[in-house]
């Protein structure tokens, strides 16, 4: 084998063994504000991001200054073709990431994201997909990030397809994007909204706080029998139970899209 | 931890897979069922990642990272089905 040939088996193998990891950009932080008492909603400019579809996530790598590396999920609370990206990150008292996320950052900061992420948890206007049955969102907890981010898309495109979502929340202050949500209620293509509180409810309100029942989610969901395409995120067991509940009431399995994003 | 699903893998899929293949279908060797690999269940913990059926909890696959490595095991799956985009002409 002559040098050159052995020169450039070994560029070959170099290349192979290391694989460059595709889809990492360098994001700045241009701005933090508090969501709630324990999430912050981040403003991120994303170098070189292409832009995603409403539902998608990314993942966020932090490097502590001896190497260690620790990298979450977070969905994305924005879509389209903005190298603006919008996340609203919960605070996990053990976690890694998160208290880092919600408390120290600051606008300025840089951060490692990997995205957009994700091709099955997503929606994308009628005009698009030609999909017209009705839309049904059911979020637990901080899994509306990325139902936000469907509903704002959905008035964003004026589109016509029905838009309900029901939000299982603990308290009034713990509802991330109040203001957006309320205001989507009010726009040419409505977003019905429905909440539920299971720690305590605004004065006046008509129900008790508590869980979710299965003839509350029976009575806040469009109904099976008008085919609706249903996305549910939040925790593991928020999800499996409206889930199996959802069959139960007569749901196609293959309509029921679900994100699961682990313990409480 | 509790177990997630297969839209959380979606990352450290990409970088054995050109496209994302959280959507894509794959059978299972232990009850044959058919299912989007988004529908699958995930436990994660320091040693790795287990894909599970959702429906018979066989293992479909096993992901390990470590450094400059990153290795998967496609055990449990029989057949993958990914659609591609329409042909141009």
């Amino acid at each position: 084998m002559s040098d050159a040939t052995t020169s450039q088996v070994m560029a070959l193998g170099a290349a192979l063994e290391s694989v460059p990891r595709s889809g990492w950009h360098g994001a700045t932080v241009a701005a933090v504000h508090r969501e709630t008492p324990n999430a912050s909603r981040l403003e991120l400019d994303v170098d070189g991001w292409p832009g995603n579809a409403a539902g998608q996530h990314l993942d966020v790598r932090l490097t502590a200054p001896d190497g260690y590396t620790a990298t979450r999920s977070y969905s994305i609370a924005s879509s389209g073709s903005s190298t603006r990206v919008v996340l609203a990150v919960d605070k996990l008292p053990d976690g890694e990431v998160s208290p880092y996320l919600v408390d120290e950052v600051r606008a300025g900061d840089m951060l490692e994201v990997h995205g957009p992420l994700g091709a099955f948890f997503v929606w994308a206007p009628a005009g698009q997909t030609g999909d017209h049955r009705p839309v049904q969102l059911i979020a637990g907890g901080s899994g509306v990030v990325p139902l936000f981010a469907m509903a704002q898309a959905h008035a964003d495109a004026d589109d016509s397809t029905p838009f309900r979502l029901l939000y299982s929340v603990r308290t009034p202050d713990d509802v991330y994007f109040s203001d957006e949500l309320r205001g989507l209620a009010d726009t040419s293509a409505p977003l019905r909204l429905d909440l539920v509180y299971t720690r305590r409810t605004p004065e006046g309100w008509p129900t008790a706080a508590g869980r979710i029942t299965r003839e509350a989610l029976e009575a806040a969901v469009i109904p099976a029998a008008d085919r609706p395409r249903v996305y549910v995120c939040g925790s593991t067991g928020f999800v499996e139970l409206v889930a199996d509940w959802l069959v139960g009431l007569g749901h196609d399995p293959r309509s029921i899209r679900t994100e699961r994003y682990g313990g409480t | 931890m509790e177990h997630v699903d297969g839209n959380a893998i979606a990352g450290p899929l990409a970088e054995f897979f050109a496209f994302d293949v959280t959507t894509a279908t794959g059978r299972c060797v232990g009850c044959g069922s058919i299912a989007e690999l988004a529908r699958a269940m995930v436990y994660r913990s320091g040693a790795g990642t287990v894909v599970r059926c959702a429906t018979c909890d066989t293992v479909l696959a096993t992901l390990v990272e470590s450094g400059d490595r990153a290795w998967i095991g496609l055990s449990g799956m029989t057949a993958i089905e990914v659609r591609r985009a329409p042909s141009a002409g």
